[in-house]
């Protein structure tokens, strides 16, 4: 608690943390409309492939993508922890992104965010900055380069 | 007074008040003594001025106030009604529409005056001048820059150097100069009967005052206030712009006859004085004027372009700032409001009766008045549905009712005599249907006019009658609505489609060979498939019908071709009643459930394995008659198979047109009212089989097949 008080006077953000296997990932709040619990999906025949199809969130048709394999990762297993990240995009709507659990919201300050070096990787343009949280690492979404057509 | 409030009822009405014009003015034509009808175009031009003039849009006002003239005289049987008047009334029309497109993008009526337009109809008021008159339009019409020198040739003589005062004016014309402005004499004439001479003339120093500075006046501005001049004044101007800028807001005053105008130089100062001294004779003045005044012509000419450009992108560049008022309204019949109310009381009494029955004590015991409940709510949204539909449902008239005008100056312009016959102009359609069917139907008129009717010299060799006919039938199908376009021209010539497409590479001629006339056809709906020899501006360019399909696909319709070469074609367009909400039939395949059109649907078969026929190593069936090829949905969905196949299969036959296609589904599950949502942006499905999804009774998503896309 102290340690976000300090924080008042330099530019922050929250982000909401979660986990992708062992990894820790942030969302900008911002982006973020709703997280729901994994709701039953229907497939969407010839769609892109990844996206796992489409949910009914209260009324409203809403495709839900897997990070997973956009990133190029294992499929996910869909346990009681995995959660859908409703995204709202300007001029776009809803789309849903599915995650293993979501762990929790943090608070970062400019500062503690580092751009990311680009030698770690080559896949990762996804990601647009490390945030270092206590002792652990966060990787910040893109969230543009996240929901669009590669 | 802020008006912009009103601008939407001022966008629709104005629209309307246009329609009834052009239907009026259509009728006039054949039965020019028609009073009621040249009173109903006298109320709509009165109306248009009105509304107009509230609105602040002058030019628009002042057009339709010399319209309305023009009928007062026809009305009083002072001029008689002929074709002339008519070509030039739907001249008008055009032109106020021009503005009300303005004022839809911009909320601005533009910049166009149109004064070719209103001097004609004002030659028609003065009768006697009518034939004069419209002997000196023409030229003044193909040249406009011809048309300033003739204005002192045909007795206006230029006056602004006549006698007056320039000493006073020194300092300013060396000033303007000295600013890089030019400087313009101008004679203004008032015609003769005009009552209001100073009133006018402000209007003129109002529209020169909004280009330049009037750095001179003779008489003085007091006494030309003051009504102390006869048929002319003179001005002179410092401005930026070009003198036909000028001439022209000048003339865009009404009751304004004609402006003679020049540059005016020093020499011309110093010139008029050293004369005025010596001899002080204005006929000499005016010569000399007059002299002056050609060179001064030429040089504005070539002046013309270079400024009149930068100013038109600087016009189109404001435009882009302020929003287009698109119109988003519908107009609802005051009992369709009614009868949606009368539905909604019912709805929340069944809400209460409900209610009332949940607390009973005994709810158990009273599961028949629960289940009465349900049905009656049931009946009730059902109902309800269906009031609300009506209420997004217009007539396609507002729509369908511009083609008579448009078939009219297309016989014109392509030389052929055509009538077309319209019927079920009353047949509704969804709003959003009815706004975006107008161009697709229009190109298949204007396709029918061009490339349909033959010309009337083929027409008499074939024995057909002198007139070609167009039709256009609408009426409702089922839940479908038929629009028909036809023409008893040429037909389609499928062996010069044939050929063409060969030309163009898309088949190679032995597989043209074994081409059904259907598929030759089809040819015609490519991109860029143009079968006209030659490029006109009504059609031939090969963007006409790719665009009428992909535009009737894109509302979830349909269009179909006909033809018989030699007698003529007919193009049949169908469209979906509603977009939202549809009856399907629930089907699963594998797990999964997909909702198919009832619309689409024209039969259920249980087909045994062995019934399964092969041609072409695709399967097929044979029912009653007909071979329908088979497609398995498991396959194309990419579902996979559970289990062994059964002995039969449940088959579904779609129809689009008089094509069928079996569908192999594993289970029905019944019919149900769906609405239809949108997949949204980000996901998308390469062959578009599934046109959107609905929301079933359980929260499940359904997809929604599109069975058009299989065909």
């Amino acid at each position: 608690m102290a340690n976000e008080l300090d924080m008042v006077g330099t530019e922050t953000k929250q982000f909401i943390v979660v986990k992708l296997g062992d990894e820790q990932y942030g969302i900008d709040i911002r982006y973020i409309d709703n997280i729901v619990r994994l709701p039953n999906i229907t497939r969407v025949p010839n769609s892109q492939f990844y996206f796992r199809g489409i949910i009914n969130l209260r009324g409203e048709i809403v495709p839900v993508m897997s990070i997973r394999r956009k990133m190029g990762f294992e499929d996910d297993v869909f346990t009681g922890q995995t959660r859908v990240i409703i995204l709202k995009i300007a001029d776009h709507g809803l789309i849903g992104v599915l995650v293993d659990s979501v762990k929790e919201v943090v608070t970062l300050s400019v500062d503690d965010i580092e751009k990311p070096s680009h030698d770690l990787g080559t896949k990762n343009t996804f990601i647009n900055g490390i945030g270092k949280h206590k002792d652990d690492l966060i990787s910040i979404f893109e969230i543009n380069s996240v929901i669009s057509e590669e | 007074m802020d008006v912009s409030q009103y601008l939407e009822i001022f966008i629709d009405e104005t629209s309307e008040h246009i329609q009834s014009l052009s239907d009026n003015i259509m009728t006039l034509e054949n039965e020019p003594e028609d009073k009621d009808t040249i009173n109903e175009i006298f109320r709509a031009a009165h109306s248009l001025k009105g509304m107009a003039g509230t609105m602040g849009f002058k030019r628009m006002q002042h057009l339709t106030h010399d319209m309305e003239n023009v009928f007062q005289e026809v009305r009083s049987d002072k001029i008689k009604v002929n074709s002339n008047m008519i070509d030039l009334l739907f001249q008008c029309l055009d032109a106020i529409e021009g503005y009300l497109n303005n004022i839809k993008e911009t909320q601005n009526e533009g910049e166009n005056d149109n004064e070719a337009i209103i001097k004609k109809l004002n030659s028609f008021i003065d009768g006697s001048e009518a034939a004069e008159a419209e002997q000196a339009q023409p030229p003044k019409e193909e040249a406009p820059a011809a048309a300033a020198k003739s204005d002192s040739s045909d007795g206006t003589v230029a006056h602004f150097l006549d006698g007056g005062d320039f000493d006073t004016i020194d300092k300013k014309v060396s000033d303007a100069r000295d600013a890089g402005k030019n400087i313009f004499g101008f004679t203004v004439y008032v015609a003769s009967d005009c009552l209001l001479k100073a009133a006018r003339a402000f209007l003129v120093f109002k529209a020169v005052e909004d280009l330049g500075e009037i750095i001179y006046y003779n008489p003085s501005s007091q006494d030309i206030e003051d009504e102390k001049f006869e048929e002319y004044f003179n001005i002179f101007v410092a401005t930026d712009n070009d003198v036909d800028t000028l001439k022209k807001a000048i003339l865009g005053v009404s009751e304004i006859e004609t402006v003679a105008c020049g540059e005016i130089t020093d020499d011309m100062l110093d010139g008029t004085r050293q004369e005025e001294t010596s001899d002080g004779g204005a006929e000499e003045d005016t010569s000399s004027g007059e002299e002056e005044t050609k060179p001064a012509e030429i040089k504005a000419e070539s002046e013309e372009s270079s400024s009149q450009a930068p100013a038109k992108t600087q016009a189109t560049g404001g435009k882009a700032v302020s929003k287009p008022v698109a119109s988003r309204t519908v107009r609802v019949d005051i009992e369709k409001l009614d009868a949606l109310m009368n539905q909604v009381s019912e709805l929340i009494i069944a809400k209460n009766s409900l209610a009332s029955i949940s607390t009973n004590e005994n709810v158990m015991s009273d599961k028949q008045g629960f289940h009465d409940q349900i049905e009656y709510l049931e009946r009730i949204t059902t109902n309800l549905h269906e009031s609300v539909m009506k209420v997004r449902m217009v007539p396609i008239e507002s729509v369908v009712n511009k083609y008579p005008r448009m078939i009219r100056d297309l016989s014109r312009k392509l030389n052929k005599k055509m009538e077309l016959h319209m019927s079920g102009e009353e047949t509704e359609l969804d709003r959003t249907v009815v706004d975006q069917i107008g161009d697709p139907l229009q190109h298949l008129l204007r396709n029918s006019a061009d490339h349909g009717l033959e010309s009337a010299e083929i027409r008499a060799q074939r024995g057909k009658p002198e007139v070609g006919t167009i039709t256009l039938d609408a009426f409702q199908e089922g839940n479908n609505v038929i629009i028909q376009v036809s023409d008893d021209g040429n037909g389609i010539d499928t062996e010069n489609v044939k050929k063409k497409a060969i030309e163009r590479g898309i088949v190679t001629p032995e597989q043209a060979e074994n081409l059904s006339e259907k598929e030759i056809i089809d040819f015609l709906f490519m991109p860029s498939f143009s079968m006209a020899k030659t490029i006109t501006d009504i059609s031939g360019r090969g963007v006409g019908l790719d665009v009428v399909k992909s535009g009737i696909q894109q509302l979830g319709g349909d269009v179909d071709v006909k033809t018989k070469l030699g007698e003529g074609t007919t193009f049949t367009v169908r469209l979906p009643l509603t977009l939202a909400i549809i009856q399907a039939l629930m089907v699963e395949v594998g797990t999964e459930k997909y909702a198919i059109a009832l619309g689409s649907i024209s039969g259920i078969e249980d087909i045994p394995l062995s019934d399964i026929k092969y041609v072409e190593a695709k399967e097929v069936i044979h029912l009653r008659g007909q071979v329908i090829p088979i497609i398995r949905l498991d396959n194309l969905l990419g579902i996979e198979k559970s289990g062994e196949e059964p002995e039969s299969l449940v088959v579904v036959v779609v129809a689009k047109g008089d094509k069928l296609v079996g569908l192999v589904v594993d289970n029905l599950i019944g019919q149900q009212e769906i609405v239809i949502k949108s997949l949204g942006k980000f996901i998308t499905n390469e062959d578009k089989i599934i046109s959107g999804a609905t929301i079933l009774g359980d929260g499940e998503v359904a997809l929604i097949l599109d069975v058009n896309t299989l065909m």
